[in-house]
């Protein structure tokens, strides 16, 4: 056996010390993490690193350069100036409103593709539901444009009942929102719901259990961690939008705005990355308080 | 499954619903590409072929659409490389950075793009003092796609073990080419697959690439997004996303054919 070992490895060009290397498991996963490590752990995190300092830079406002000098001034001004509070809040309750449309749009879905469809219309439904995701985002929002523009779609089927689109602004932008984000909430709970064994539903029932009953008790519970999964993106992918907003929001602004235009327009880098800092620490804390739950083994 | 027929009924009725909203946009975008009016009013009143005369003459799009498949190339090739490494590295292995390291490969995803954006481009202008080009779009797309490749070559590690390596090993091979003729066969499907996802992600992304492009890089979404408020473009503009709305099941349906229609291939995390 060590015989063939050794002829098998006979044509690997490595050096001695550089096999051994290899056969050390340690070294192994060392030297396989290295280059994605380099990459993400030290560039990338790197870059997050060095936005948190830019942001406690100062601008010089004649010349608009970034001066590095230590300072609070973004902070403050984003802390005190009305207007940001304002758009801060009003992402937020975008981003948490669209992650509850979606929750109770998609979960009567996921259940009917999970435990009502034969197992061929499952396989179709899932293609039904991904389909969309590969369609492009912007094509999905300017369609969106379309149906809620004054003679579009909506506003034909609403009209002979006196209604009339709702037009462009934040709730236009909440639905096409709710709308684009909507596969990344049923594909979880979909795959959780699939997870729970019929057995569960029969137990219940056999115990005198309504239907009712059963999916508070038994399917929301085992399903929540999947729930919580979906959440993460659609509350993230919500709070980052500016181009949606741009397309169907009227004069409506959302944190992405503040900072597209600070960056670009205004030319206030610094300020951009303070603003910045709002969604990352949102996420961080959300992130931590859903670890608990188990739905990042569900991502 | 013994749902109660009116349940059964209530959720067939509501799922069919939900679909026909989610369609609805999609088929309105293709009748539009028709559309003879500029308007786009609904109903149509006369169609026509026009549009897609003038937007297969299109130079704009056309070098857009070739700067995007360059772009969504090279990404999905480092993503291929640095997600099957990050893979390799944490299969078998309970080193305590395990959870790190999933946290760090998902991060990009997981954060907004305007985050994402941001750092890159003040790592690249501020810190490194490098010009945006197509370099950087290709690094900053390269960085969220490592997440799809990875995840699907972590649920193929899974699913089959290290047993056939383990085997290639007593006979002899090395680990090169253990890797050469046993892993990568193995791993061949999961890794098309996950490119695919990359790629797709990849040539779909606008907000990360806004804030890594130079003016003067034009992706498709670039392109799309900036002619979407021209009103001489917008026919133009309509066929365009007319056909990307129909080349989106060229991918759906490679990726049914690669893994005989499981989820895992065709999402891995966005």
């Amino acid at each position: 056996m060590n015989l063939l070992r050794r002829l098998g490895r006979g044509f690997l060009a490595i050096p001695r010390s550089g096999r051994r290397l290899l056969r050390r498991p340690g070294a192994r996963v060392g030297l396989l993490l290295l280059p994605p490590m380099l990459w993400l752990g030290v560039a990338y995190l790197g870059a997050l690193g060095a936005l948190f300092i830019t942001s406690l830079w100062g601008q010089n406002s004649f010349t608009g350069t970034i001066e590095r000098v230590w300072t609070l001034d973004n902070f403050h001004d984003l802390l005190t100036i009305e207007v940001y509070r304002t758009i801060t809040f009003r992402t937020l309750g975008i981003a948490a409103l669209v992650t509850v449309v979606d929750a109770v749009l998609a979960f009567p879905i996921a259940l009917y593709m999970a435990k009502v469809a034969s197992p061929r219309l499952q396989r179709l439904l899932v293609i039904a539901v991904l389909m969309p995701l590969w369609a492009s985002y912007l094509v999905k929002a300017y369609a969106w444009r379309g149906l809620l523009s004054q003679n579009g779609l909506i506003d034909s089927i609403a009209s002979p009942f006196g209604l009339g689109t709702p037009g462009y602004g934040l709730m236009a932008t909440t639905i096409t929102l709710a709308y684009l984000w909507l596969p990344y909430m049923i594909l979880p709970i979909y795959a959780g719901l699939e997870r729970l064994p019929d057995s569960l539903f029969e137990a219940s029932a056999d115990l005198g259990g309504k239907s009712a009953m059963t999916l508070r008790r038994i399917v929301l519970p085992m399903v929540f961690p999947a729930v919580v999964a979906g959440s993460i993106f659609t509350f993230s992918l919500s709070m980052g939008d500016y181009i949606a907003v741009r397309i169907v929001g009227g004069t409506g602004q959302l944190l992405g705005n503040v900072v597209y235009d600070n960056q670009g327009a205004a030319n206030n880098l610094p300020f951009a990355a303070a603003v910045a800092t709002i969604p990352v620490v949102v996420m961080v804390v959300y992130l931590a308080a859903v670890r608990r739950t188990g739905a990042l083994e569900n991502l | 499954m013994r749902l109660p027929a009116g349940l059964r009924a209530a959720l067939t009725g509501f799922t069919l619903l939900v679909l026909v909203v989610i369609y609805t946009p999609l088929l309105l975008v293709v009748l539009n590409s028709f559309n003879a009016d500029r308007t786009f009013g609904w109903p149509p009143k006369k169609l026509t072929l026009h549009w897609w005369d003038v937007a297969a003459h299109s130079e704009g799009a056309r070098a857009a659409l070739w700067t995007s498949l360059q772009v969504a190339a090279f990404a999905t090739l480092i993503a291929l490389v640095l997600g099957t490494l990050a893979a390799m590295a944490l299969r078998r292995t309970t080193f305590f950075g395990r959870n790190v390291v999933s946290l760090l490969i998902i991060l990009p995803i997981a954060l907004p793009g305007i985050v994402t954006g941001l750092a890159l481009q003040n790592a690249f202008k501020t810190v490194l003092g490098l010009q945006l080009s197509l370099v950087t779009i290709v690094i900053a797309h390269a960085t969220f796609c490592i997440v799809t490749v990875f995840n699907n070559v972590q649920a193929r590690f899974q699913r089959l073990g290290g047993n056939l390596e383990a085997a290639s090993m007593d006979l002899g091979a090395g680990p090169f080419t253990t890797f050469r003729l046993v892993t990568l066969p193995m791993l061949r499907s999961a890794l098309l697959a996950g490119g695919l996802l990359s790629f797709g992600l990849s040539f779909d992304e606008i907000v990360v690439t806004t804030f890594t492009a130079s003016s003067q890089d034009q992706t498709l979404p670039i392109w799309i997004f900036q002619n979407l408020f021209r009103p001489n473009q917008a026919p133009v503009v309509n066929v365009v996303a007319a056909v990307l709305v129909v080349l989106s099941a060229v991918p759906i349906y490679l990726a049914q054919k690669l893994s005989g229609g499981t989820a895992e291939a065709m999402t891995g995390a966005r």
